[in-house]
Formats: structure tokens, sequence, C-alpha cells
């Protein structure tokens, strides 16, 4: 009788990285509720859309290079990428924004360079720069907190805005972003950022009703919900705690020296951790292991870097959020960090490894 | 530092490696049953070579009856471990037979037909090892064929045989591989015995420490050997946390001593020995009780058996008869994988007649749902997404995807600059991965093909050593030559000019070419005088040549050979005459032929030139009839040759072939008055042998009787000169003669 001839190991812990992906899926839920609560559906919205145009471009680019389709499309990295993306998107901004998005990152920026495993930069960030370099004005289309708007943003208003423009009732994408005191809002950062440059100091510009009671009236709450997701990804050991945490660290290191030489003109650390995409790009985006550095040391650095990349371009560069640039940057030198960080095998001498 | 090191191991405390996993350990399915003593099987298959190293020479052959114990092999190098009779039997068969090995392979295994009598050879058992020297002992370990039976395989005598000062003796009781657990059993029913053997090896080595590593999940085994060695102060029980690979050769030193083995060097190196339990057990039975290794505990285990338990198993039990006496489940597909070791390292063995060998541990027999990895027909591999959880769980620090890419890519600098020979095969990598990608799978090709490159840089390295080598002799040779004809030209130089009889055969060899080169000049205002002639013979030979087309390029290779026939000849007259005679014009045309092919031909033999000429000049003779006919067609193509411009290709030849041609003409009536001239003979010879190939083709056809005649007279003539002159060569000449008056 013969026997069935395997390769050692025979056991296996079978993670999967379909599941892998999928439980940083949900764990995006506790982030995305937040948003829907203080932002609404435009948001989700646009998850969807991203999410059925993810499907198709997988499926055609799939289907154009022969690899097994059933295999690698559901694997839940395309569904991750336009998650991430959609979450990252303006609440009303028009529909072909997050199908144009979608296409570059999954087609181009994921496909082009071999598929999941061999594309250099992040997909989700590198679409939402793609957007925000090519359609400014579309990017900026910033909604108000709900608690804010005049107009009542129920799903189908959203949903309409988001497909034409206009809400059931008639009123423009301006004229739903104006507050009830009719006043056109951004989003905190863009605001502090806007206020500064005019000569205001923060703490006049924290009158601001945007800013809420706190730091960002609803940003906070959905970084809080973002923080909660990548706690429990570490918990889970999905994600490796060091890339985060050097990070968070570092920002808040940057801020705080910020803060302390000019506290006027400076925004203060925890407005800087839990405003805008912080927490995001720190336990989903910058944890992504595809562009990431491997090793414990690279990804310590690469942590540090993108903070110190978030702060410069936070107060110092054009934008009011830096988390996508710095991240793109970052996965530019995350080769050359891991090239430079090599662990010590063992047996061997320091230096000559 | 060593002082530390024990503190630390009396407090607990230990050092940590790198990454590991916890796998499931399934040992309860075997831990708690003693180990089964099993019925004889009928028939064992004992493999040669069971170790590391090299077969012996087989004692035994087919038909032989041997007792339990008796050696079947013999050592020769200290490489080689013999093997020994499990039980008492008749040898049916010595054949090629699979063996537990990864790939399936075959090797040369003695088959013994069990008598079930279990007879026993003369056993002398040691009352007191203390009377026994560290050579005896050594001996006793060899001849009982004791190789490492931990999983390497290693021949015992040679870890024993230490020089070096040994720090730590480390006894290796971790047993990290999930589901084994023959050496807890081990360690719980024999404690005693394999203090015993520990004491042996302290005898050998003398090291400053001994240590017992035991996982914290084997208490009970734990307890036994505390108890076994609690008046030794010189043996710890050290318990090590439960971390899959701890039982690594490596990775326990660093767990014990924070010591790191370095790469490419072995423990004994760092004053480290490591010995398995269970060879420790072996050593004992060896050296006090003369039994040899002959059986071991194997863990038949998993859940596709019934009754998993351990077993006292003979060395060459069939594996198929191991799981029969543990109940297995009727393995209804051919998918079924039965592992030989553990779930991390062992192999899947291809037959269920694979036999059980001293470094075979556990036979595994999942089931399905236990261990579904391990069903798979086809790997699930998808893309590495760097997730980095395997460069997290290598004990050695490597970084496992990097060696992926490299290992796919075939790239093996880089794979050597990422330390690929420092992977253990532990399968920790491979059992986290996500991506369910092989990785060992990857290494191991990797690894082999390393090898083999290896080995055959090596060899390329020994070729250009042994090239550079010849290059450098003949490099030598060859200025060493050179300096040999310096000093011969020197040497030749003084000679010269002191006069000696060499100095003037020098010189006058100098006479003799001047004496040429003027000949040349002569012959050259000559060949104009007699352009006509030499012409119209080469219409001849045209003409000749468009008659017998197919015959062209025989007649061509004839005309060359007798061309330089008469060189030669024309040669060696020129030698004799140009040191004692004053050159003759005709002579000078025959200096000529000499010197134009001097320049491209070598010298030959000269003998053998006049003896070849001689038969030629033989055979030309009788063909001298179609050479009148030529001499006549000469005067007829006349007008025509003085038209055509000369523009053959072979122009040296021909003109010298239609030099002598006139020449001979113009000698022709000499000859008839006899002249005893030698140098008109040889002309005439010449005369011959350049017309002969013009003439022979036409000689079929037709012959003129009188032309016959006068040809046969003047070849007899040219014959009798032609003796004359080859008295230097008489015995060769014989032959000539008879050939002659053949032809006559």
């Amino acid at each position: 009788m013969a026997f069935w001839i395997a390769s050692s190991p025979h056991n296996h812990n079978q993670t999967k990285t379909p599941n892998l992906m999928r439980l940083v899926i949900y764990a995006t839920l506790p982030g995305i509720l937040a948003q829907w609560y203080f932002f609404g559906w435009g948001n989700l919205i646009h998850i969807g859309i991203a999410m059925i145009t993810a499907l198709v471009c997988e499926f055609t680019v799939l289907s154009l290079r022969k690899k097994p389709i059933a295999h690698e499309l559901l694997d839940g990295s395309a569904l991750l990428t336009a998650l991430l993306l959609g979450i990252c998107l303006p609440a009303l901004a028009p529909w072909w924004i997050s199908v144009i998005g979608t296409i570059f990152a999954i087609v181009i920026v994921k496909q082009l360079y071999g598929g999941l495993g061999h594309n250099p930069f992040n997909p989700a960030m590198a679409g939402y720069v793609m957007l925000l370099v090519s359609f400014p004005l579309q990017m900026t289309l910033w909604q108000p907190p709900l608690s804010l708007v005049a107009v009542d943003l129920n799903f189908t208003n959203t949903l309409t805005t988001i497909l034409t423009g206009f809400t059931v009732e008639g009123y423009s994408v301006e004229q739903v972003r104006n507050t009830l005191d009719g006043i056109t809002m951004a989003t905190p950062l863009d605001t502090l950022k806007t206020n500064i440059n005019q000569g205001l100091t923060v703490l006049e510009s924290l009158n601001n009703p945007v800013f809420g009671d706190n730091f960002a009236l609803g940003w906070e709450w959905i970084n809080a919900g973002f923080l909660l997701g990548g706690l429990f990804l570490i918990f889970k050991k999905a994600i490796a705690w060091q890339t985060p945490v050097s990070f968070l660290i570092s920002l808040f290191i940057c801020s705080f020296i910020g803060y302390s030489m000019s506290p006027d003109s400076s925004a203060s650390t925890m407005f800087h951790w839990f405003s805008g995409a912080t927490m995001l790009g720190a336990f989903f985006i910058l944890t992504d292991p595809v562009t990431g550095a491997t090793s414990t040391k690279g990804r310590i650095i690469v942590g540090l870097l993108a903070g110190l990349l978030v702060y410069l371009i936070r107060t110092a560069g054009g934008y009011p959020d830096g988390i996508a640039f710095a991240i793109l940057l970052c996965n530019m030198s995350a080769p050359l960090i891991d090239q430079y960080t090599r662990p010590r095998t063992y047996g061997h001498l320091k230096g000559d490894k | 530092m060593v002082e530390s090191v024990i503190e630390r191991i009396t407090r607990g405390h230990f050092w940590d490696f790198h990454g590991g996993i916890h796998p499931p350990e399934q040992k309860m399915l075997t831990a708690s049953k003693p180990i089964k003593q099993l019925a004889l099987p009928k028939q064992l298959i004992i493999p040669l070579q069971q170790h590391i190293g090299r077969e012996g020479d087989l004692l035994v052959k087919i038909g032989d009856k041997v007792l339990k114990g008796q050696a079947l092999t013999l050592s020769t190098n200290p490489m080689v471990v013999p093997i020994h009779a499990p039980t008492s039997g008749t040898i049916s068969a010595i054949k090629m037979s699979v063996i537990a090995h990864p790939s399936g392979l075959s090797q040369l295994c003695v088959f013994l037909d069990v008598d079930g009598e279990d007879t026993w050879r003369k056993k002398t058992v040691c009352a007191d090892i203390e009377q026994l020297s560290n050579s005896e002992i050594i001996e006793k370990i060899a001849d009982a064929g004791i190789a490492g039976m931990g999983g390497a395989g290693f021949p015992t005598h040679i870890k024993v045989n230490s020089k070096t000062d040994i720090n730590f003796l480390i006894i290796n009781g971790a047993e990290c591989e999930p589901y084994i657990t023959a050496d807890d059993l081990l360690m719980m029913e024999q404690s005693n015995a394999i203090v015993d053997g520990i004491k042996i090896l302290d005898k050998l080595l003398t090291p400053n420490f001994i240590l017992i590593a035991i996982e914290d999940n084997k208490p009970k085994a734990i307890k036994a050997l505390q108890q076994a060695t609690a008046a030794i102060e010189k043996i710890k029980v050290c318990v090590v946390p439960t971390k899959y690979p701890a039982g690594g050769e490596k990775q326990l030193i660093q767990i014990l001593t924070g010591q790191e083995v370095p790469s490419g060097r072995l423990p004994i190196h760092t004053g480290i020995v490591m010995q398995n339990i269970a060879t420790c057990f072996a050593i004992n039975d060896a050296v006090r009780h003369d039994i040899p290794l002959i059986r071991r505990v194997v863990t038949v285990t998993g859940q596709a058996l019934n009754k998993p338990q351990n077993v006292w198993a003979l060395l060459g039990t069939p594996i198929n008869f191991l799981l029969k006496q543990c109940d297995v489940q009727a393995i209804e597909n051919e998918q079924q994988p039965v592992i030989m070791g553990g779930p991390m390292m062992g192999f899947s063995v291809s037959s269920e007649l694979v036999p059980i060998v001293k470094t075979s541990n556990c036979i595994l027999v999942p089931s399905k749902t236990e261990m579904p990895s391990a069903f798979e027909k086809e790997s699930k591999e998808v893309e590495c997404i760097r997730c980095g959880q395997c460069s997290d769980v290598c004990p050695s620090q490597l970084l496992p995807q990097e060696l992926q890419w490299s290992a796919k890519a075939k790239d093996y600098p880089q794979l050597e600059k990422l330390n690929l020979s420092d992977c253990i095969d532990c399968g920790a990598c491979a059992y986290v991965c996500p991506s369910q990608i092989p990785l060992v799978h990857y290494y191991r090709i990797a690894k082999a093909e390393i090898r083999q490159q290896q080995q055959l840089d090596l060899k390329a390295e020994k070729a250009k050593t042994r090239f550079e080598a010849r290059n450098l002799r003949l490099e030598k040779e060859k200025t060493a030559r050179q300096e040999k004809h310096k000093k011969a030209a020197a040497a030749r130089k003084a000679a010269m000019n002191i006069a000696t009889p060499e100095a003037t055969g020098a010189k006058s060899a100098v006479a003799a070419a001047l004496a040429r080169v003027k000949a040349k000049k002569a012959a050259q205002s000559q060949s104009q005088s007699q352009a006509s002639t030499a012409e119209a013979q080469k219409n001849l030979a045209q003409s000749n040549e468009l008659a017998t087309e197919a015959t062209n390029p025989v007649d061509e290779q004839k005309t060359e050979v007798a061309a330089a026939i008469a060189r030669a000849k024309a040669k060696r007259i020129l030698k004799q005459e140009a040191a004692n005679k004053p050159i003759s014009s005709n002579e000078g045309v025959k200096q000529t032929v000499t010197a134009q092919l001097e320049v491209s031909q070598p010298p030959s033999n000269d003998d053998k030139k006049a003896i070849i000429a001689a038969a030629i000049a033989k055979a030309k003779a009788k063909k001298l009839s179609k050479a009148a006919d030529a001499v006549k067609s000469v005067n007829l193509a006349e007008s025509t040759a003085a038209e055509k411009a000369v523009n053959l290709t072979d122009k040296k030849a021909k003109i010298a072939a239609a030099i002598a041609k006139a020449k001979s003409k113009a000698l022709a009536k000499k000859a008839n008055q006899e002249t005893p001239i030698t140098t008109a003979e040889d002309i005439h010879l010449e005369k011959i042998k350049a017309v002969r190939v013009e003439s022979k083709d036409e000689s079929d056809s037709k012959a003129n009787a009188a032309a016959d005649k006068k040809i046969r007279i003047s070849a007899a003539i040219a014959k009798a000169k032609a003796k004359k002159k080859l008295k230097e060569a008489r015995n060769l000449a014989g032959t000539v003669k008879n050939n002659d008056q053949d032809s006559g």
C-alpha cells in the first residue's frame, strides 16, 4: 500500500490570508459606525460603490491575467482597499469619485504591479492621493457633522446628492454643506489651518462649532472607533503593534514640540491624534504588510517617519491632512529600511550578518 | 560566566530563544499508557545504513542463521556503525527495499525471517564499569551500533570521544515535537538506566556540569529523573518552558546557557555536547549489559488509530506491523498520510513496508479532522503578503519571506547572504504562514541545489588549479628550452669562429645555400628561354585532362608526387656536388627545383625517396611509349602554346616539371650515348617521372611497339643507373630490383 506523500510540516495553524483580511474589515466597524452616526450615509454609500467597482475591476484583471478568479477574487484584499478608500472620501463627493479612485487603486496600483503582495504602494492611499490631486474641488466637499447641517440628510437625500449633486428637495451640494448659521464648513484640520493662516490663534479658532466640545466634533469619535478596532487587531495579532505605536508616539512628540514652542499657532497633541485620519492611518493603512517594512526595527522606523511626515505636512504643507502622502512616502522608503534593519541571525556575530 | 549560568539554572531561570510556536501538543494520546512489549513480527527488514555516514561490510549471506544481537555488518571506518540482528532467525534475502527516507528511496536491506525463539548470542555482562578504560567503553559503544536516536543519527562513539574540555553535557529530553512521547515514557519507566548511561558519558567526557533538559509538559518524567539524580550534585534537571522547537540542539543550548553556537560550527567547539535520552539508555544497555542497539521506543499515534501507544519496536519492524498492533482504522483512500517523526519535521513514508530504524521515534497516522493540511492534494499557496509572521516565529531569526522570494527566483548568492544555511528546517514559518506557502519545502530545494552547486564549484576550482599548474609547468619547460637553445646557439657560434670539422660543415651549408640562390637565378633565365616548350607541355597536360576528366585529380596528384620525388633526388645530388664540384648550368636547373620546393617542404628521408623514385621510374619506363607520343604532341602544340598566357595556379610545380621535361628531351640523346654522368641519369629519371603522368592514361588504349622497345631500353638503363646510385640503400634496393624485373 502506498501512502500519501507530503512535505513537512504536516500541520498548520489554519490561518488564511482571506481570514486576516476579513478580520481587518470587521475591525473597521466601530469607526464606520461613528462615521455614520456623525456624518450620515455618505461614506457608507461610497464604500458600497467602491466595493462593487473593486470586485468588477478585480474580476476583469484576474481574468485577463488568467489567474484563479474564485481563489483570489474573494480573498478580501480588494474589498478592504475599497472599504478604506470609501472611508476616506468626503461624504458628499459625487459617485464617480469613488469609481475612478477604486479603478485606479485596483487596476493600476495593485494589479499592474503584480496583484496582491506585489504592489509597492498602498492601493487605497494611492487612489486617494490621485483623486486629491486630480479633483481638488470634489475632494473638498466635506460635509459638516449632521448636528450642524440645516438640510435633513437622510439616506435618500445623501444618495441623490452623491448621484446627481442635488437632494430630493433640490438643494445643491453647496447648500447642503452650509451650516445652520449659513457658513460653509470644512474639516477641523482645514478650518484650523485656514484660521492660523489668517492670523487667528488656535484658541480663537476653537470657538468654531466644527471643533465641538473637545478637539473635533464627530472626528474625535471616529478616531476613537478606529483606535478601538486597531487595539482589537493588535490583540488578535493580525497587525504588528510596533508600527501604530511608534507612529502615534512620533506624532505626539512632534506636535508636543510644536505646541510647547508656539501654543498660539499650534494645535494640541490630542488634536493631532483625534482629528483627520490619524487612527485610521495608524492601525489600518500604515500596518498594511505588503507595503510596509517587515522587520521589527523597520516597522518602528517606518512609524516614526510617518509621524514626522504627517506633522510636517499638516503644519507646513499645502494640504490640511497628510496621512495619505506620508504613507506613500513611507511605502517608498520601506524596502530600503528593510534592507538596513535585518535582524542578526542565530549564531552570527553583530556586523557579519 | 559559568557560575552565573548554574545559578540561573538552579533558580529555574532560563534564557529564551527567538520565535517559536505552540502547535497542538496531542501528547495525551499516548503519554498515559506504558510502553508496550510487542509480539515478534514474522519478518524484519533491516537497512544496512541507519545513521549519518556509510554502510558497513556485510558479515552474513542469504540462508545464514543468526542469533539475537549478532552483528550483521562490520565497521571498517569511524563513520560506519554496525547493525545487529534484533532477534534470532534466518537471512532470507539481502536486497534493495524502500527505507525511511523523505524521497522514498530504496537501500540495501537484510531480510530476516524470525524463528520466534529469540535466542541470544553469548553476552558478557560487565559488572563494574569502573574497571573499563575509556577506550574500551568507546569501543563497546561503537560495536553496539549506537547512533544519535534523537533524529540526526550521528555516530555516538565519535561524539563521546572528545579530546576538548567539555563544560556542559546536555541531555536532551525536551521532546518538543507534538504527539511524540517516546522519550517521556522512557524517562518515566527507565530513569535509573538513563542515569546510569549518563554516568558512563560523565566518565568519558568529564564535563563540568550535566544538564538534563525536559519541557514542563512532562511532569512525571521530571519527577522520575529528579528522584534518580537526587544524589548526584553534578546533574541538574532543568525544566524548560514548552515551546516548539525548544528541543532543537541550538535552541536548547541557548535556553540553558544563553550561548549561541556560532554559525557553521558544532556545539563541541563551545565546549558543549548534547545527547538524546534514548541514546543514554542505549549506551547503558551496550556498556553494562552487552546489548547492542536492536530496539527502541516508538510512539505510534494519531487519531486514525484506535489504540495509539508507545511500543518497544525491534529495529527493522515494518510500519504495517506496528499499525496493526495499534489497531489502525481502515485507511479508506490513498490520501492517508503516514508520517515518520512528528508533524513538524517528520516525513511522510511512501510504503507500509518501511522499517523502523535507529532514528525513528514516532509513527503518526493523523485523521483528516485533526490535521487537514496533511491531506491536501494541491498546495493552497497564495501570494506572500509580507505579514512577517514567519520571521516572528523563526528560531534562527531569519527572514523567511525574503528567503522565499530568493528561493523561488533561484537567487543563491542572496540566499546565502540571508543565511539560508542557518535554517534548521523546524517548519515554524510554514506552520504560521497565512498564505499557506510551503516555505520549508522551498528551502529544502534551494539547499539541495546550493549543495550541488558548491560541489560543482569545488570541482571547477580543482580543475582550474590543475590547469594553472599545467600552464605553469609548460611555461617553465618553455623557458628551460629557450635557455638551452640559447646556450646551444652560443656554442655553435663559438664553434664556427674556431675552425673545427663541424664549423666547416656549417660553412659549407651556407655556401650551398648561396649556390642554390645563384642556381635559382640561372634557372629563371633558362626557364624563360624554354617557356614555349613548357607551355606546350602544359597544353599537353591540359588536353590530357580534357580527355580524361574523370581521372583529373588523380593526375594532378601524381604530377605532384613525381615533382616531389624529382626534387628530392636533385637535392641529394646537389648536396653531394655542391661540396666538391663547380655548379654547371644543368645542375643549376636542378637546384632551382630543389630550392623552390625546399621552401615549402621539410627535408625527408632521402633513401626512402630514392627507393620510391626508382620504383616509379620503372613503372614509368613501361609507359614511355606514350611519352614518345607526348614528345610529338609537344611539337604540334607548340604554336598554340605560345599564344596562350601562363595562368595556371600551380605555376611553380608545372614550370619545374616542364623544365625537367625539356631538359630530359635535350638529354635524351646524351643518355643514349651512355655518358656515365650521374646527374644526367637523374635528369633522365626526372623526365620520365614528369612525363609519366600524361602518358599513363594513353597507355591503356594504344601501344606503339617500336616506341615501346626504345623506351624499355632507356628504362633499363635508368634502372641500372638507379641501382648504382642506391648502393647505400642496398637492402631496400633489393625490393626495387625485384620490382624492376617484374616490370621488365
